[in-house]
């Protein structure tokens, strides 16, 4: 047992803390934003360049191999970067969905262009209705020859409208909340009858409503296997819930550090705020709730790619409920203790405590995550 | 990183574990398992037994005695020893004193007080804490004044844990008013059977009878007592209430309580139910759970730090603020459990014996009898070994910079 990087895990560390650092400003943030699909193809390209998209890829598939550990390093700095790229959605999401539900004619298609920057994925799982229940699926697949027909909704997909590949749940078998016969699909996004409604979510990134309306697929579409979909689309889930914990522990640890900055330079009463201890204490709390997101959020990594489903999930939802609970305290905390500057859209702190407060309502909330807890007692 | 235990760590695991179990006395299992009082043979006969095998100070190095354990070790050790049901060993020799004459001791000091603290023989107390220096502990101002080859002390402690089983004290007396008041200060052995030495009971809001006033009048104590050098007693304080971050933060300990948490919930009814089947009461166990494994794996994260040969730092007040936040978030769970059984006391607990022969059968089942009492007990932890506050001004200053 040990809790410390390899050496190539330090170097992915440091990499990516540079990179965000010197290369990832707040003013070059806004620019990415306004680009078309809300993010810099460049910029996804320098991730591919990298090796970032290649992570959990295996070697022979143009991948660097690695894993949950291996993200969450990185998308702690992402968040510590505020990045808008895809990353959640497409290496996250996607990447693994592909890696663990498709075929290896599939595989040998797909992920050495994800690696590469050149295929964008999307995961289109929740719908009106369903809040955070991957269960609740209301869109159908029926069987029409050898392939499907796939009609329904899908709601909050993130970076749906700038993805080549969707990968979306439908029912092809059982009634409305049944865990049973639910199939992922893997389908073109320009295929007929598919229409994605793109809109910029709250942080700063985009996301999508996706319209299936008789979009036909053959069964090679399939991931995994018919009706078999929820295992499936469940640990992926537990995977980036975990992995985004880990931006959110990079997004604390930002906001904890600029408030003691600010702590530290602005003076009232003659002297810096720092010196006030009723101040002190509360971003005590701030540096410390980052510290414990951060340890669950690499303890759930760990599990991710530990092979026991039981304390993989476990560990997910520990880790995201955490997530909310410190996320929603630091947040509030940072803005409160910016004063006026903290509402203010030019300060990076209010950018950072709409991601934090967004994170909480990605890949279920921690009220979700909880009763997921309670349930499992 | 890696959280599964190689082959080796899971043998020693075993080894660990099966002894642990086989040999704590079963009387002492039961009262610590239900939460009664403990008394001084209870501690002695179990830390001997842990002597005998070598394991009784695991943070030693093996040249004074300790068993050469690596932290992971000596994590899953701290583990086995909540699972197994043991009461917590007496920290005061093991891992306040010993450390210090480790670290601070003459030779002789050395050679004659180690060996006693890892054989029981000597039970000590601290003497910290005065009336008017608590968490400005500096202000102390017990006076010891050289006298030939001895000191003579005079002054106030208190607050001093199981004083009343104790052979020795060691204390932080003022030998000095120049300068600062941190240098004036000295570390002092002090043999309890001294004359002027008195030791007063202070009964806590439980009921129960585990701290003290120490007097010291007119205490005679030879000068060899002295450790390190004259006005150097802070910077061994220091090192004292910092160098020990293994444990500090109760993880095994509160996983085994959370144990108690879910066996009384499924005793307790809730709508004809167990209150474990509550979908409230679980998102409440739930949450403590989280913090806990937070913290686990946050000392975890620092134990991995310390084994890569880094020197333990601030971080430790983590540790001990959180630990206590979780423990005594655990207490407000047994709490919460046992519903309006809380209501009743039976003083019968704070006696040695439990059910006694003076009790006419208990007025509650025997696993709410204590939880009251320990909830209530309990919030010594977020005032004790520098209050969280104290804990909080660390962080603020040696991590934050402020």
């Amino acid at each position: 047992m040990n809790f410390t990087f390899s050496d190539e895990q330090i170097l992915i560390r440091d990499m990516a803390e540079r990179y965000f650092r010197d290369d990832y400003s707040l003013d070059i943030r806004r620019d990415h934003q306004a680009k078309p699909g809300g993010f810099c193809r460049d910029t996804w390209a320098q991730f591919a360049e990298m090796g970032w998209l290649a992570l959990g890829i295996p070697e022979d598939l143009g991948g660097i191999g690695g894993g949950a550990v291996e993200m969450a390093i990185l998308l702690e700095a992402m968040g510590g970067g505020l990045a808008v790229e895809p990353y959640l959605s497409t290496v996250v999401l996607g990447g693994s969905l592909i890696r663990e539900g498709a075929g290896n004619d599939v595989k040998a298609d797909f992920l050495p262009h994800l690696a590469g920057g050149d295929l964008l994925i999307a995961v289109a799982y929740s719908e009106a209705q369903s809040r955070y229940d991957l269960n609740d699926v209301t869109a159908r697949a029926r069987a029409d020859g050898g392939g499907f027909i796939i009609d329904g909704t899908k709601t909050v997909a993130l970076h749906a409208g700038t993805a080549d590949k969707i990968i979306v749940t439908a029912r092809t078998a059982g009634d409305d909340r049944d865990e049973d016969g639910i199939t992922l699909f893997l389908i073109d996004a320009d295929a007929p009858g598919v229409a994605v409604a793109e809109y910029p979510t709250v942080d700063g990134m985009r996301a999508g409503d996706v319209v299936l309306q008789g979009v036909r697929v053959d069964a090679a579409a399939v991931l995994g296997e018919t009706g078999k979909g929820f295992p499936l689309i469940e640990a992926a889930v537990d995977r980036a819930a975990s992995l985004v914990t880990a931006e959110a522990a990079g997004v604390m640890e930002a906001l904890t550090r600029g408030t003691v900055d600010y702590l530290k330079e602005r003076k009232q009463f003659g002297r810096p705020l720092g010196d006030f201890q009723a101040l002190q204490h509360r971003v005590t709390e701030m540096y410390m709730e980052t510290e414990l997101t951060r340890s669950l959020a690499y303890m759930a990594a760990v599990r991710q790619d530990g092979g026991d489903r039981a304390a993989a999930r476990r560990a997910a939802s520990q880790a995201k409920a955490k997530a909310g609970q410190a996320g929603r305290l630091i947040g509030q905390e940072a803005i409160q203790l910016h004063g006026g500057m903290g509402v203010t859209d030019e300060m990076a702190v209010s950018h950072y405590f709409k991601r934090l407060t967004l994170i909480d309502h990605t890949f279920g909330d921690g009220a979700h995550h909880l009763e997921r807890l309670a349930d499992m007692t | 990183m890696d959280l599964n235990l190689t082959p080796e760590e899971k043998a020693f695991q075993d080894e660990v574990r099966t002894f642990l179990r086989a040999n704590i006395p079963p009387e002492t299992k039961r009262k610590v398992d239900l939460g009664l009082k403990l008394v001084k043979d209870d501690y002695v006969v179990w830390q001997r037994i842990l002597h005998e095998q070598g394991w009784i100070a695991p943070s030693w190095p093996k040249e004074y005695g300790g068993p050469g354990w690596s932290p992971v070790q000596r994590y899953l050790y701290e583990e086995e020893l909540a699972a197994a049901s043991s009461p917590r060993l007496i920290t005061f020799g093991l891992k306040m004193l010993g450390p210090v004459l480790i670290e601070f001791g003459t030779p002789e000091q050395k050679a004659h007080y180690l060996p006693r603290i890892l054989a029981s023989e000597d039970w000590w107390c601290q003497g910290f804490s005065e009336p008017g220096a608590g968490s400005d502990l500096a202000s102390l101002t017990t006076r010891a004044v050289r006298d030939g080859d001895h000191y003579v002390v005079n002054g106030q402690k208190t607050w001093t844990t199981l004083a009343q089983y104790a052979d020795w004290i060691f204390c932080l007396v003022r030998t000095s008013t120049e300068g600062k008041k941190q240098q004036g200060i000295s570390f002092l052995l002090i043999d309890m059977k001294t004359p002027g030495v008195t030791v007063r009971p202070i009964k806590t809001l439980d009921g129960g009878q585990e701290i003290n006033d120490v007097f010291l009048e007119n205490v005679r104590v030879p000068a060899e007592n002295l450790v390190g050098k004259e006005n150097d007693g802070w910077t061994i304080a220091k090192f004292l209430l910092g160098h020990e971050r293994f444990g500090i933060a109760g993880v095994a300990r509160s996983k085994k309580q959370m144990e108690r948490v879910r066996e009384i919930a499924s005793k307790e009814l809730k709508r004809g139910r167990p209150l474990i089947e509550d979908a409230r009461f679980r998102e409440r166990m739930a949450e403590v759970e989280i913090e806990l494994t937070a913290l686990e794996m946050t000392e975890l994260r620092l134990l991995s730090e310390e084994a890569a040969g880094r020197k333990p730092g601030p971080e430790a007040s983590i540790l001990k603020l959180k630990g206590t936040q979780v423990q005594q978030g655990v207490t407000e769970l047994l709490l919460e459990a046992v519903g309006n059984r809380a209501h009743v006391f039976d003083p019968g607990i704070l006696e040695d014996e439990w059910p006694g022969a003076a009790n006419d059968g208990p007025p509650v089942p025997e696993h709410a009898a204590t939880v009251a009492s320990h909830y209530f007990n309990w919030r010594k932890a977020s005032i004790y070994g520098g209050s969280n506050e104290i804990q909080r001004s660390i962080i603020a200053k040696a991590i934050l910079g402020f």
